[in-house]
């Protein structure tokens, strides 16, 4: 990442490499990167050219062919899966369709974390802060007792991110969390991402997406992959200066929308 | 040396067969070893903590309850046919008066569990393929996994559990309302002499006889739950992926249901010669 950043990382990708068919072909090809804690990074690229499985990866969903992930410092491989189960506690992700249970109303969905990992908590204080962290997203009390299939494609957003900020995770991770939405929702989901990030100071949030405006517009950093390989890591400065002819196309491509 | 070639291309079209039944039996065998594992795992985990025997009875009322409807209904009318083709049969050879066993006999022993793990992997089992491939292709098993809930312990281990306890209680229904019919078709149509018809069954019916029927329930709704959940938890590629999960699922386990039903009747029956149960 940000080669003059001395801080702490809170996720680091060491040479990863992955393949599904035995090392035939590698959809990674050498991953490395390093995420700065505290940061709101965007991670950028074409369709195919891996993020959503190194997004897998970060997230101990996928294990890599070869190479090292680090979270918080710890070492995913090290982990069994009801460590690695346990771990994930750390994580709070906003899916690209929400992934909402759909037999569960808005406040069920966020209440649910809660009943599943803060097991001392009483109903009425598992409500409580459910009702706090659907407050904090902006979602109107109204909705709460509602199924998801009864409420808009913006407010399942909302709960979702609500769903994911509910245990209070040190890392939030965004996947395409504006794919498919129309400009003014997309609007709504970016500014969203923004408050919630600066709400939550010490929280990492990383950003996977197609959208290069929203990134250039509220990422710290922005990592740019290409056929399973990092091509650019750095600021959106460092973005708009680069001479490297994809980044060039990507940018004039991203700024044009 | 060359061969000739029609002698050739028979070595070559027996390869093919050879290779695509080594292959077929290959997976075959790998799919048994996959989803035996995936029960397994499943089940251990039942019984590690936090326990959800809330979503046990939540799923037993799914399995149990919601089906006591369809398998009061079917049973009732399979009891009558069974019952009317018995009765015709022995009819001819003058032994009308053992239409009740017979169909006590039939009904404990095979077609209340058949039938009853039949008609439940269908509704129930269909049920829970299509329920967790939707959750599968809608990223909610993704979202359950990366919100550190054991998709297994949480989603598969209470649905085989409930179908386990459910398919016993099942089948007593189905058993019972199947002998209902019975008993209508002897006594009320036929005009059977009733003293008889019961005291032919109490002469007939065995408890060891009820007890091999719910035996093989049970393992009924362990395979139909394993297969089905199996196939559901393992499905990909949006709706069309969906549907074919629930298929398969569905038709596997009715399949499995009638295939393993001949091998549990000899195992038992291998049991009651070693125990030295039964005539």
């Amino acid at each position: 990442m940000a080669t003059n950043y001395k801080g702490e990382f809170a996720i680091q990708l060491t040479d990863i490499k992955k393949s599904f068919d035995g090392g035939k072909d590698f959809i990674l090809k050498g991953i490395d990167l390093k995420i700065p804690k505290g940061s709101l990074t965007a991670i950028i690229g074409f369709s195919g050219t891996g993020k959503s499985v190194m997004l897998k990866h970060i997230l101990g969903l996928y294990k890599p062919t070869s190479g090292k992930v680090e979270i918080l410092g710890q070492d995913l491989s090290l982990f069994n899966s009801d460590q690695l189960t346990q771990f994930r506690c750390n994580y709070g992700v906003l899916f690209q369709s929400a992934a909402l249970f759909d037999d569960m109303t808005v406040l069920e969905n966020v209440s649910f974390p809660l009943e599943e990992h803060r097991r001392h908590l009483k109903k009425e204080q598992v409500t409580q802060i459910a009702y706090e962290k659907l407050k904090m997203v902006g979602l109107d009390p109204k909705h709460y007792e509602k199924l998801p299939s009864q409420i808009s494609g913006g407010m399942q957003k909302r709960t979702g991110l609500a769903r994911a900020l509910a245990l209070d995770p040190e890392i939030l991770i965004y996947d395409e969390p504006t794919t498919g939405l129309d400009p003014i929702l997309t609007e709504m989901v970016d500014n969203l991402i923004l408050e919630t990030h600066k709400a939550h100071q010490g929280t990492t949030s990383v950003m996977v997406s197609h959208d290069l405006g929203a990134a250039f517009r509220i990422a710290d950093f922005i990592v740019m992959l290409d056929a399973g390989k990092v091509l650019l890591s750095g600021t959106a400065e460092d973005f708009f200066k680069s001479d490297i002819e994809l980044v060039k196309k990507f940018v004039g491509k991203g700024m044009k929308h | 040396m060359s061969s000739h070639p029609a002698i050739q291309k028979t070595a070559d079209f027996l390869d093919r067969v050879f290779l695509g039944i080594k292959n077929t039996v290959q997976n075959f065998i790998l799919l048994i070893g996959d989803m035996t594992l995936f029960g397994a795992q499943s089940l251990r985990l039942l019984f590690t903590q936090p326990y959800r025997y809330g979503e046990v009875l939540k799923h037993m009322e799914f399995i149990g309850n919601q089906s006591v409807g369809i398998i009061t209904l079917t049973s009732i009318f399979t009891g009558l046919a069974l019952s009317f083709q018995v009765y015709l049969g022995f009819k001819l050879v003058n032994a009308v008066n053992l239409v009740g066993p017979t169909v006590a006999l039939g009904i404990t022993r095979e077609l209340g569990p058949v039938l009853t793990g039949l008609i439940v992997a269908a509704r129930a089992g269909g049920a829970m393929a299509a329920r967790l491939g939707t959750m599968r292709v809608n990223e909610q098993m993704d979202a359950l996994d990366v919100m550190g809930v054991n998709t297994k312990q949480y989603l598969i281990a209470p649905r085989i559990i409930a179908a386990v306890l459910c398919m016993p209680l099942l089948t007593a229904l189905f058993d019972f309302m199947a002998m209902v019919g019975c008993w209508f078709l002897c006594i009320k149509i036929v005009g059977l002499d009733d003293a008889v018809f019961y005291e032919k069954i109490a002469q007939t019916v065995e408890v060891y006889h009820i007890n091999e029927g719910l035996f093989k329930s049970a393992i009924f709704g362990l395979m139909f739950a394993v297969i089905c959940t199996y196939k559901g938890f393992n499905t990909s590629g949006g709706a069309k992926g969906v549907g074919e999960a629930t298929n398969r699922g569905v038709v596997i386990s009715m399949v499995s249901i009638i295939i393993i039903d001949y091998f549990l009747m000899n195992l038992i029956r291998i049991y009651y010669l070693m125990a030295g149960i039964g005539r």
